[in-house]
């Protein structure tokens, strides 16, 4: 893995400075401003897992208490049913949001490569039709969208709205990629040729593996774009109530039962749970992986 | 036609897949959407091929364009609406740009428990947008929310936040804003590694202070990311529609062109979607002029986006 190491080598990390250099206030305030921007941070998270374990009752109460009657009662009901049909919820949010994670990632790998590494007639107009492409507000284009699916067969099916998010997902993440993919030296592909791969086998063997970082915040992109979407969700997907994913569920329980956090509260934690894996598994991957697409954008 | 093909095949046969998706769900659907904003089309009269029944919208014209443009309350007040999308796309940006670069820069230095920080801070991207959205809800509550109970104990006002008053629009700014400064802190950052440390080490020896470093150092060598990020920050706080909608629902204190565009199109019994298809055209060309002029600005100072 020495080209590896080279090509990382060609981003010069920046001098930091010395802790040692550091005044003793200067450290302090540094440090203070961190954990003050930490708590702001995580403390909506925290707060929702707090409640979580509450009754509802308590949940609302006018003097909040950390832990109050707490036990893991809501996520019982939640589990088993109770509130509706969570555990298919659940099953059609990772299904959809596996296959635009793995669709939107090998469209934007191919496209990027191609607008990293090739000159073709068309290739501005189409690096700028992606940028048009993010301006659209999309909930105005429910009834188009809703009439194509239709004459191809896909409204109501997971594969229509894996298709959808895709056009969201992936223009954003080849933009990301062609960054990725033009800080990898092109000797590599040229030593590839020579060696007599084609050029998909030097994109599939030699590039895609050294693209990790990049790969994997496209992921990451990705899969939080549909997990986390709700417009379409709704207006796509079948009115029962096994069809449904996550986000419109989840909403649909918020409308009815306006009072009871608790059980949206653990409701939630659990929807946060597979993102929050998601995000861990590819965090350290983020600053290297994103920054190379935005500095080169 | 044959040497241009070798030349280009492998190219567009990678670039094809996504030309063809991008065709048939963006630009097939962008074309009649802007056919429908010519019409008068609406729940009612559109084809509906489960009854049955053949579409019987027919063509107004640019009157809905007139409509729109002439501020009438009963549609949208267009013009008030832009204004508050405007104050809500920059003040969302700046607060994501500058606590982003701000955090960026702190946690670039080197600081004992660096990865720690970095994990808590991306945390709020990770989050779900409509998880973040109930959570918020939940905090702003005006009676047992954890944000007035604070407010109440430090014997502060504790204003109704997601109530009929600008305090709305506050509220879901200060939610966009959570949600928005980890992809610019992480972007800045990754801009800031890629800073050469020569530079500052020349700026040092010239006798240059920490903020003429910044100014002259720092800044321009961000200057290419920046222009980037703070460019999709923009559109996508422009079109940012669930944390709004989610938040506050159809409150007109809180309503920017794309929460209001999705009224039409959603409540009500008519489902206007003729009226809702012209908010989309009249959003799409607000930003395309902006990008326009935008991009005339940063070529001036030589840039190459």
């Amino acid at each position: 893995m020495t080209v590896e190491a080279a090509s990382l080598k060609a981003v010069p990390r920046a001098r930091a400075p010395k802790r040692s250099q550091r005044s003793l206030p200067a450290g302090v305030g540094l440090h203070a401003a961190l954990v003050v921007a930490s708590l702001i941070a995580v403390f909506p998270v925290f707060w929702v897992l707090v409640t979580s374990f509450k009754p509802d009752a308590k949940a609302v109460e006018t003097t909040p208490k950390l832990l109050n009657d707490s036990s893991l009662d809501n996520y019982g009901r939640i589990l088993a049913g109770e509130k509706g049909d969570f555990l298919a919820w659940f099953g059609n949010s990772v299904l959809i949001a596996l296959m635009t994670t793995v669709l939107a990632v090998f469209l934007s790998a191919t496209t990027g490569y191609a607008a990293s590494r090739f000159r073709f007639p068309g290739k501005r107009s189409l690096m700028l039709s992606f940028l048009v492409v993010q301006m659209f507000p999309f909930a105005v284009l429910i009834v188009p969208l809703y009439n194509i699916l239709l004459a191809l067969g896909l409204q109501g099916t997971s594969l229509g709205l894996v298709l959808v998010y895709c056009t969201t997902a992936v223009p954003f993440c080849t933009y990301m990629l062609k960054g990725y993919f033009d800080t990898i030296p092109t000797d590599i592909d040229e030593a590839g040729r020579v060696d007599g791969l084609s050029p998909f086998g030097v994109f599939w063997r030699l590039v895609l593996p050294l693209a990790r970082p990049g790969l994997a915040v496209t992921a990451f992109y990705a899969f939080l774009t549909a997990w986390g979407e709700v417009a379409f969700a709704s207006a796509f997907l079948s009115a029962a109530d096994e069809s449904k994913t996550l986000a419109v569920g989840l909403q649909v329980f918020v409308q009815q039962n306006r009072t009871e956090w608790g059980h949206l509260a653990a409701a939630s934690i659990l929807v946060a749970i597979p993102a929050i894996v998601v995000f861990y598994l590819v965090q350290r991957f983020l600053v290297t992986g994103l920054s190379s697409g935005a500095v080169k954008g | 036609m044959r040497r241009f093909l070798d030349r280009h095949w492998y190219a567009y046969a990678m670039v094809l897949p996504v030309v063809v998706v991008i065709a048939v769900l963006v630009l097939f659907p962008l074309a009649q959407g802007v056919f429908f904003t010519f019409t008068n089309i609406n729940e009612g009269n559109i084809a509906n091929p489960i009854l049955d029944r053949p579409a019987t919208y027919v063509s107004v014209g640019l009157d809905n364009y007139l409509n729109i443009l002439s501020g009438d309350a009963s549609y949208g007040a267009f013009w008030g609406t832009l204004v508050r999308t405007l104050i809500w796309t920059f003040g969302c940006v700046f607060f994501h740009y500058t606590i982003g670069l701000g955090l960026a820069l702190l946690l670039n230095r080197e600081v004992r428990g660096r990865a720690v920080y970095r994990v808590l801070l991306i945390l709020p991207w990770a989050v779900p947008a409509f998880i973040s959205a109930f959570a918020w809800k939940y905090m702003f509550n005006a009676q047992y929310g954890i944000i007035n109970q604070v407010l109440r104990f430090f014997g502060l006002p504790d204003p109704v936040w997601l109530g009929q008053s600008d305090w709305a629009l506050v509220a879901v700014m200060i939610v966009n804003t959570w949600l928005g400064v980890p992809f610019m802190m992480v972007a800045l950052l990754g801009g800031l590694q890629s800073i050469p440390g020569d530079l500052y080490e020349a700026a040092e020896v010239d006798g240059a202070t920490a903020w003429q470093r910044f100014r002259n150092v720092t800044l321009p060598g961000l200057r290419s990311v920046s222009s980037t990020v703070v460019l999709l920050g923009i559109i996508w706080t422009f079109n940012m529609f669930a944390i709004i909608y989610l938040i506050t629902g159809p409150n007109p204190n809180t309503r920017i062109l794309v929460t209001y565009a999705f009224e039409r199109f959603f409540s009500g019994a008519s489902r206007d979607f003729a009226v809702a298809s012209t908010y989309g055209v009249l959003i799409l060309s607000v930003l395309l002029v902006f990008a326009g002029v935008y991009r005339r600005a940063l070529r001036k100072q030589g840039e190459v986006w």
